[in-house]
């Protein structure tokens, strides 16, 4: 365990003293930004019509939750599929590019507390990453009623989101001594279980449903709904884990005969 | 202390080494000779653990390589040919980095790093990051990681390549000075080196041993120079007569 938080602490150290943590915390923040300006935006502008057309009705349907909170989690998550490959590729990568994976393998270290020290400073630059995020919905708190629930789940829901991106970017970055291949077979991993449900409804059956559970969206688009249900938390933690277990095993797999 | 036998590593069909065989005591230095693409680094990387050999043991300090991994790593300290380092750490940052995943105490760190700075001649650059050092530096840094948990056993590959020659003197003199009970094994292909530090030399080549002897008697007609042609073109000789052989 000491082993781990030592590995995890140089890992952040290292995104902390070059410039990588910052500009994807400040490009995360700006487009999170945008997008939450945007959708505030027209929620105001709605708000102002039915006002105007003097519809109480429609007024009274209009909801911050629905309207602004669901949507942009949405539109983080998608942004996490494209950031998280960028943060998590150079994991194990750089280590080999640098040699400096001859120094961790050669110590008295076990494989396990390596990967756990790394998943842990992935872990905690994510939550670092969507707690930051965290001002909008205070600003909402703030001016408006939103439901705290939902939004806690919600967060919950894109927080095991962005973990699970991390721990496939663990994998593919252990396959490979290359940045790019590791980001960019993350990224086409990442994105075909963000998309996988696509043909769920046209296929139908079993296919269907199966489809429907592998996909990353279905399971967060619940949690979004303020819907937390073992099911979801149970997808999400067996992907982390297969994910880790089979980083372990390529990890390892210098030592096999 | 480092018992090698019948190490035979295999890269698909291309064998590195082959049954490599030799034994290095307490408080030796042993030269590790060889051309380059001799089987050196893969040698030892076997016997560091990074990887496995595909047959043969290694043993160190009594200890099996590959069912007691664990215990060895513990007592290796191993300067890799290009020295280990996170580019964008200061030196001691690093260094105290390297003794806690060695297994140092928190109360031991702060000794142990002014014990290597001092050792390696860093303590003048030790707020310095790694990445911005001149290359001896460099090379100073990676022998003070390989130092930092004070190990029994020294295996250093190609310690002097690239050095000014100010340099080489100094890492010179501090292996020597560093031997003293511990076991060093010197990979190179500069032969001074080795008729100036070290008491045993093995000679590898093509993935072979050429010959396994102390240094006095290997030199005692001939220089060193003349010695490792001598065994390497021989080996040469006998390889392609086998190959003659075969076909």
């Amino acid at each position: 365990m000491r082993n781990a938080l030592t590995i995890a602490g140089r890992e952040l150290r290292s995104f902390f003293v070059s410039p990588i943590a910052y500009v994807v915390l400040t490009g995360f923040l700006l487009i999170g930004g945008w997008f939450f300006f945007n959708l505030v935006a027209r929620f105001n502008f709605l708000l102002n019509i039915y006002a105007a057309m003097r519809n109480p009705q429609f007024q009274e349907q209009m909801n911050l939750n629905d309207m602004v909170v669901a949507p942009l989690l949405h539109n983080l998550a998608v942004v996490l599929v494209i950031l998280m490959p960028m943060i998590t590729m150079r994991t194990f990568a750089e280590e080999k590019r640098l040699g400096t994976y001859e120094l961790l393998m050669t110590s008295p270290l076990s494989i396990g507390e390596i990967v756990a020290g790394k998943f842990l400073s992935m872990v905690v630059f994510v939550c670092i990453m969507i707690g930051l995020t965290g001002i909008y919905p205070l600003i909402l708190l703030t001016y408006g009623n939103p439901e705290v629930g939902m939004i806690t789940s919600g967060y919950l829901g894109l927080l095991l989101l962005a973990i699970t991106f991390a721990s496939v970017g663990l994998l593919t970055s252990s396959f490979t001594e290359n940045q790019i291949i590791a980001a960019a077979s993350c990224f086409a991993i990442l994105l075909l279980l963000y998309i996988i449900s696509w043909p769920a409804e046209t296929a139908g059956g079993v296919f269907g449903s199966v489809l429907k559970y592998m996909s990353l969206t279905e399971h967060f688009a619940e949690m979004v709904k303020g819907i937390i249900d073992t099911k979801d938390l149970v997808y999400f933690i067996s992907v982390i884990g297969i994910s880790l277990f089979l980083t372990e095993r390529s990890v390892e797999s210098v030592r096999w005969r | 202390m480092i018992e090698v036998r019948n190490l035979t590593k295999r890269y698909g069909d291309l064998l590195a080494i082959r049954d490599i065989t030799f034994t290095a005591n307490k408080g030796e230095i042993l030269g590790f000779l060889g051309p380059n693409g001799a089987g050196k680094t893969t040698t030892m990387r076997i016997i560091t653990g990074f990887m496995p050999a595909s047959t043969g043991t290694v043993k160190v300090a009594g200890f099996d390589i590959f069912d007691d991994s664990y215990e060895v790593r513990k007592r290796i300290g191993y300067l890799p040919e290009n020295p280990p380092l996170y580019t964008d750490m200061t030196v001691t940052s690093y260094l105290r980095f390297a003794g806690r995943i060695r297994g140092l105490s928190r109360a031991e760190i702060d000794d142990a790093v002014d014990r290597v700075l001092l050792k390696c001649g860093l303590a003048d650059v030790n707020g310095r990051v790694v990445g911005h050092l001149s290359k001896g530096f460099r090379q100073r840094v990676g022998l003070a990681q390989a130092l930092i948990h004070d190990p029994a056993v020294l295996v250093l590959d190609e310690p002097t390549i690239g050095l000014d020659p100010k340099q080489i003197i100094d890492i010179r003199g501090l292996i020597r000075e560093l031997s003293g009970d511990r076991t060093v094994i010197l990979s190179t292909h500069i032969l001074p080196e080795v008729a100036q530090l070290c008491q045993k030399v093995v000679i590898i080549n093509n993935g072979r041993i050429a010959v396994e002897a102390p240094l006095a008697e290997l030199t005692r007609n001939a220089p060193l120079e003349q010695v490792f042609l001598q065994y390497i073109s021989q080996d040469e000789a006998a390889s392609g007569i086998e190959v003659e052989a075969t076909s």
